[in-house]
């Protein structure tokens, strides 16, 4: 069984003069440990393809299935706490709370999850570790590099031990080195921990490390390939 | 700690300068309404104190329906059952037994119209200094047999001590009262209604004079601490019930009441506007503090965070604001507040004529109570309650994915 799946889903922004199919008729079915990037050009649907999987936006049609779960049908409501027990995220840009350390920006998850604080603790370090800010563990979102900020976001999705990790345009506003070290990050750890990861991107450096590429266009999936240079990894 | 707690606490200082002119909004309202409210008390008080003082006391005791009827008929017997009880309630300093009547009191071809008033002079003189407004002549003893008029009844009878004049009135039954009494001394009210009208007898005499043995018109009463008027008057209530009528300062002066409640209004108003201003230092900082964090609102509840939850942070944080003003401004004013307690402001001008008429010291002490902190307290409190729905309403509102997008 996948881990997600979607069945004829279009999300129709119809606010508009003339509808917009932001993502249009979508069929696709993502398994469990996949490296996933969503291709495509600016307009083509990919962040609102993201949302709709992450829960943060329902369908107009269709149906979603994350976890085995029909989300689609989800109230806003429901779908927060859904999205908190299920799904690991990682934005573009202000992922982190500006008051908080590192460690206590990792430990937010899990304490909305009710996870008690020892455990809390011990993952947060485990984490920072994995992404290799061991020593900045009581630095403010302020005092670290962007890249910095992008691994204690990964750090922080990982340690509320989602079924999945959605990441929209992650590197987005980091230098090449700094893509490329996050990059090297998520690989390692989708390798390590099995950890699925869907994330969407323009970069053609990014792009290339992905094991499977989703092209969209205007809505659509113009081709869904594997990477030959990782095909191996892929069921 | 809570980390909802820390949270918020640590976004209030995200903008030092912001959080801090907020709360020094609330903190000089606060002090600058507490100063206001601590003078306006103090004025009542002390306009209260003089008026009781000035003869009333701030209770009195009558027999059934005199205050209304202004009868010898109405008169009282106050039996020693009923004065031991009143000996035992707390916080009673003096009763003072009067019989009051009218009658009329003569001197050669001038005739007026005088208030009588029967006193045992010790007991008057402790509640109302009469003593020391004697310009003339000695002041009555027990076995007094003479009479004390006011200074400008005195000037229209053309009379001074050593004098005789003629009371002719109506005692207890209806029975004639009349008798030649020679003045022993004068004394003089600042007020003219007083200074017109007024003389005094020994007690026993005036009861003697008026057929009226042992009678009394009223027996006014003196507390220690004004807060405690309402137990006091319910506990004599209990004991003087169906002969008698009980009545406290608000209902024996109504027209001072009046003139304290016209006031007290125009200082509420000036109130209100203080609080205006304090609502909206408090709102503003709010409003900017949600605008400038929709992208991070997002974001938290994008990754789980329940909305009320974040609601629950914001309003953290609206509380913190307020509570920083309210509480520090509080506790700065109890100093000042103590000190113009103990040193009250010399009044001048249109007040200081008011206070001067009624033959007191024209001074303004303040005067402090826990209350009007809790009434401050509260109100910010209220002000702060209002304030923190705009961001909860704004969080229930938002929708994550437009929060992202900004
Ligand atoms: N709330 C909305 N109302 C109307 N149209 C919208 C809305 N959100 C997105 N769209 C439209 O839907 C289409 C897909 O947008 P989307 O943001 O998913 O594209 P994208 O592939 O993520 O682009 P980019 O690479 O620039 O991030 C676009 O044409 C966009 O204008
Ligand atoms: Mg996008």
């Amino acid at each position: 069984m996948s881990l997600i799946e979607l069945n004829q889903v279009s999300k129709i922004y119809d606010e508009t003069i003339v509808p917009i199919r932001a993502v249009d008729n979508v069929n696709l079915k993502i398994g469990k440990g996949e490296f996933t990037s969503i291709v495509g050009p600016s307009g083509s649907g990919k962040t609102t393809m993201l949302n709709l999987i992450g829960g943060l936006d329902q369908p107009t049609e269709g149906k979603i299935i994350v976890d085995g779960t029909d989300i689609s049908t989800y109230k806003p409501d429901a779908l927060i706490n859904f999205r908190l027990h299920h799904i690991g995220f990682v934005f573009q840009a202000y992922n982190l709370i500006p008051v908080f350390t590192a460690k206590e920006n990792v430990e937010f998850i899990m304490l909305l999850q009710n996870i008690p604080k020892s455990e809390r603790e011990k993952r947060a370090v485990e984490f920072l570790e994995a992404v290799g800010l061991k020593d900045r563990i009581n630095s403010t979102p302020a005092e670290l590099s962007g890249g910095q900020q992008q691994r204690v976001a990964v750090a922080r999705a990982l340690a509320s031990q989602p079924s999945f990790v959605l990441a929209d345009e992650p590197t987005a506003n980091l230098d090449s080195v700094s893509a490329e070290s996050l990059l090297d990050l998520m690989e390692d750890l989708n390798h390590k921990h099995n950890m699925t990861f869907v994330f969407s991107t323009h970069d053609q450096r990014v792009i290339k490390r992905a094991h499977r590429i989703v092209t969209l266009q205007d809505g659509k999936i113009k081709k869904d390939e594997m990477n030959p240079a990782h095909a191996k990894s892929e069921a | 700690m809570s980390t909802y707690i820390k949270l918020a606490w640590r976004n209030l200082w995200r903008n030092k300068k912001r959080t801090l002119i907020a709360a020094a909004s609330v903190f000089f309202a606060v002090i600058l309404a507490l100063i206001m409210r601590s003078m306006q008390t103090g004025y009542y008080d002390y306009m209260i104190d003089a008026s009781v003082r000035m003869y009333t006391g701030y209770i009195q005791i009558h027999g059934k329906d005199y205050w209304e009827k202004k009868s010898l008929e109405e008169s009282m017997i106050l039996d020693e059952k009923h004065l031991n009880k009143l000996k035992k309630i707390k916080g009673i300093t003096l009763a003072v037994p009067r019989f009051e009547t009218y009658s009329l009191i003569s001197h050669g071809n001038k005739t007026k119209v005088a208030q009588i008033t029967g006193i045992n002079p010790q007991e008057e003189n402790k509640l109302t200094d009469l003593k020391k407004k004697m310009i003339e002549g000695n002041f009555l003893d027990d076995s007094s047999k003479g009479i004390v008029i006011a200074q400008g009844l005195a000037e229209i009878l053309k009379v001074g001590v050593g004098d005789s004049v003629v009371i002719y009135g109506q005692g207890y039954h209806g029975v004639t009262a009349a008798a030649q009494i020679p003045i022993t001394g004068i004394v003089k009210f600042t007020l003219p209604d007083l200074n017109k009208a007024f003389t005094y007898l020994t007690l026993n005499y005036a009861q003697w004079l008026f057929s009226a043995p042992e009678r009394l018109t009223s027996l006014s009463i003196m507390i220690d601490n004004p807060n405690e008027l309402n137990r006091i008057e319910s506990q004599l209530k209990n004991i003087f019930n169906e002969d008698y009528e009980v009545m406290d300062w608000e209902e024996l002066s109504p027209e001072l009441v009046q003139s304290i409640q016209v006031d007290n209004a125009q200082g509420i108003i000036m109130l209100g506007i203080l609080y205006v201003v304090i609502a909206f230092g408090i709102f503003g900082t709010i409003m900017m503090m949600t605008a400038e964090r929709v992208k991070e609102f997002g974001i938290l509840i994008s990754v789980g965070m329940k909305k009320w939850k974040l609601g629950l942070v914001t309003l953290y944080e609206t509380l913190f604001v307020s509570f920083l003003g309210v509480f520090t401004g509080a506790i700065i004013s109890i100093p000042i507040l103590l000190y113009f307690k103990a040193n009250p402001i010399p009044l001048t001008g249109e007040m200081a004529d008011a206070i001067l008429a009624w033959g007191f010291e024209p001074i303004l002490p303040f005067a402090v109570y826990p209350g009007m902190f809790f009434a401050q307290i509260w109100t910010v409190l209220a002000i702060a309650m209002v304030s923190a729905l705009y961001p909860i309403l704004f969080i229930r509102k938002l929708k994550p994915v437009e929060a992202l997008r900004g």
